[in-house]
């Protein structure tokens, strides 16, 4: 039996010529990088120097064997197709890094700044972990976040209630409306839902006076109850327009099967569409809970007792002119600690924010 | 166990007609197939009667009540979908108990009922777990489980076996022609596939343009078809037909297609006299033509040249296309047959088993 091969040999294209300058280049600065991660190591001045020579003289040496290797191949074996994968590869390598770095450095400097001891009135430069770091900021956030005499526990509590109240609503009326607009037939079902559609155009804090006005005529405004309706009402549109589509996705022969099985309209909804519908609800009450959990605009403009300010509310008056010289690491600390409980939920929710539970049950 | 009746039943979706003025009455028991090509009603004529869609005019009956406006749980009705609509959350024993938990039917009758029709289907081993872990033969029997044992008064199914393989199809086609054997309820059964229709239904309605073509027995609908669209739907491969006229010579009556002409026999005269124009439609069934050396003895013979353009052989049976002039049709013929594509042939047709339709109305001609 004769065993068929690719031939390699071809004639040199353009991306030929490009693969080969992009392979030789990265070879000759890989040497330079390793060079300058041993320059860096050797001279080392302090912990960060030895991280960032270590880091340098890693990443050289791998690219430099990598690079060898596929220089040697060119070289011996004409093997262009795979010197232009690799080229084509690491380019998107390099981008995928460049983005990360752009999303992690913000993370990075927040977290490196609550570290800091020292009461810089702005931030400068990133030291990872700055001279004489220590945690007291997390401390002095826990126990005494604001000026006013609240614990953080029952900002934490207002905030949990905002954004729990929210989520619920924006599960509850998103997804009946939702059902109403994607099964019912009635008379204005595709206006209504272009109006929906708009409403989530208008900047937020849009309809901040008419809900002020609205909130205050039914006593509710200074209220936290009154905050999550306003929340939800923003979060609405939204939760419509996502459930809307979660539930158009449902097979309508599920409803139809049930109604001839015995439901009328809402028990085939509770207990068919609704089991089907988690993972949307939960997509809908994690966009219901984010929208609680970081808004201070309407927060600010409706609550009047500190008792009930949310935990947006004091980070937001950590900075600017009446902050009145609160330190940047407590600032820090504060966003830190306020990211905890979305990630909680992320991490609960997360089982059904992947799920398709509705594919299988329909077609063979 | 129940008879429904469609009184002079018309659906329209907006200016759209899809079924129009449909009259039919399913005597208890019966096991009556829709059958049509897509978007001729039948569909549409099935859900009218599940509570599924709304009639436009008409009245549907089930047994003496009349159930316009009765919804679907109420009806006695259970029904199997194509895509078998099971419910993707829950188990098999929650999807063919849900019905029966919905009406409230004491716990130990239904563990009784399920564990029955699982048995008889053979999915017992299948009752814990989900549709998304069974395979489609397995589904459409969880499907079939979930409509017997509700026990209703009719059943419906929508073309429940379309998603199966070929083997399957067969299985299940016994499989649902024993149920009705065994449960002796009243089954109304839609589907595209004549083979389908001919194989499991006592009566057979054709459909066309959401208008009732014929209802009959199938072996009526095989042998006396009303129209030519009965006639080229019912059989496989489809009847030929040729474009004829119609001519009398010295007392006797002949079908003359350009390329071919055939005399009447005396019954067949009798029956074709009465054609009210001589533009007709001559048409032959591929079995009723015959290789000239195998062909039944004492049946009344037209012999027509042909020319062989294709044969394919099915093993018990060869196909073989023939040209004849301009004329192109379809012969069914003994697997002995020596035909041989680009070879001149003198098959036989049978001419007692000819049907004549007119050109204009399509009606078949008798």
């Amino acid at each position: 039996m004769t065993t068929l091969t690719k031939s390699k040999r071809r004639p040199v294209t353009a991306a030929d010529v490009a693969a080969i300058v992009w392979a030789a280049g990265v070879f000759l600065g890989s040497l330079a990088l390793a060079v300058f991660g041993i320059y860096t190591l050797v001279g080392a001045g302090g912990y960060q120097a030895i991280i960032l020579g270590a880091v340098l003289l890693i990443v050289g040496g791998l690219l430099i064997v990598r690079y060898a290797r596929l220089l040697m191949a060119i070289i011996t074996e004409r093997d262009m197709v795979r010197a232009r994968k690799t080229a084509r590869l690491d380019l998107i390598q390099l981008f995928l890094l460049f983005m990360l770095a752009i999303v992690l450095f913000p993370v990075l400097w927040i977290v490196s700044m609550s570290l800091d001891p020292r009461d810089l009135s702005r931030p400068t430069g990133l030291t990872i972990i700055p001279p004489g770091a220590t945690l007291d900021a997390y401390k002095t956030v826990l126990t005494q976040p604001s000026a006013n005499p609240v614990s953080f526990l029952q900002l934490l509590r207002n905030s949990l209630l905002v954004s729990g109240g929210t989520a619920l609503g924006a599960i509850i009326v998103g997804t009946s409306a939702a059902y109403a607009f994607s099964r019912l037939k009635f008379p204005i079902r595709r206006l209504g839902m272009l109006g929906f559609v708009l409403v989530l155009m208008i900047p937020p804090g849009g309809t901040l006076a008419p809900l002020f006005v609205l909130l205050n005529t039914v006593k509710l405004r200074t209220t936290l109850w009154g905050l999550a309706i306003a929340f939800t009402s923003s979060a609405l549109p939204f939760a419509i327009w996502n459930m809307k589509g979660f539930i158009d996705a449902l097979p309508y022969d599920l409803e139809e099967a049930a109604q001839i099985d015995g439901c009328n309209r809402t028990q085939s909804f509770i207990r068919v569409i609704l089991p089907l519908a988690v993972p949307g609800m939960a997509v809908t009450g994690l966009w219901g809970f984010l929208t609680g959990w970081s808004e201070f605009i309407l927060s600010w403009t409706f609550l009047v007792d500190p008792e009930r300010f949310t935990l947006p509310m004091v980070l937001r008056g950590m900075v600017g002119q009446y902050a009145s010289g609160t330190p940047w690491s407590q600032f820090s600390a504060m966003a830190i600690v306020m990211s905890i409980p979305p990630i909680i939920i992320f991490f609960l929710l997360q089982k059904y924010l992947v799920s398709g539970l509705a594919v299988g049950g329909v077609k063979g | 166990m129940s008879s429904v009746t469609y009184e002079s039943v018309t659906k329209k979706f907006g200016d759209v007609v899809a079924v129009s003025d449909l009259n039919i009455e399913i005597p208890d028991k019966e096991f009556l197939v829709f059958v049509g090509p897509s978007g001729c009603g039948k569909s549409t004529s099935l859900r009218m009667l599940a509570g599924l869609e709304e009639i436009s005019e008409g009245n549907i009956y089930i047994g003496d009540r009349m159930v316009n406006d009765v919804p679907p749980k109420d009806r006695d009705i259970a029904m199997v979908f194509q895509s078998y609509a099971l419910y993707p959350h829950m188990s098999v024993y929650d999807n063919m108990s849900f019905g029966l938990r919905l009406r409230k039917t004491p716990k130990d009758e239904i563990e009784r009922r399920v564990q029955q029709a699982a048995k008889e289907l053979g999915i017992e081993n299948l009752l814990d777990r989900k549709p998304k872990a069974l395979s489609g033969g397995q589904r459409q029997r969880v499907a079939v489980g979930r409509a017997i044992v509700r026990e209703p008064a009719v059943f419906l199914m929508d073309e429940p076996l379309s998603n199966l393989d070929a083997k399957l199809r067969v299985e299940a086609r016994a499989m649902i022609q024993r149920l009705h054997h065994r449960l002796e309820t009243t089954f109304i059964y839609v589907t595209h596939d004549q083979t389908e229709a001919m194989t499991m239904g006592s009566r057979i309605a054709v459909l066309k343009d959401g208008i009732l073509q014929q209802i009959d027995t199938p072996q009526i609908l095989y042998d006396y078809p009303a129209n030519i669209f009965v006639a080229g739907f019912i059989g496989s491969p489809s009847m030929n037909f040729f474009d004829a006229t119609l001519t009398q010579e010295d007392g006797e009556l002949y079908i003359d297609t350009g390329a071919f002409r055939v005399k009447a026999t005396e019954e067949k005269k009798q029956q074709w006299s009465g054609a009210s124009s001589s533009r007709v439609v001559l048409g032959v069934r591929p079995e009723d033509i015959h290789d000239p050396n195998y062909a039944p003895p004492g049946i009344a013979a037209a012999h027509v040249e042909a020319m062989v353009d294709v044969t394919e052989l099915m093993g018990n049976e060869v196909f073989i296309y023939f040209k004849s002039g301009n004329l192109e049709y379809t012969a069914r013929v003994d697997p002995r047959t020596d035909a041989h594509v680009g070879n001149t042939m003198h098959p036989v047709m049978n001419v007692d088993n000819m049907h004549l339709f007119d050109a204009d109305t399509e009606q078949a001609i008798r």
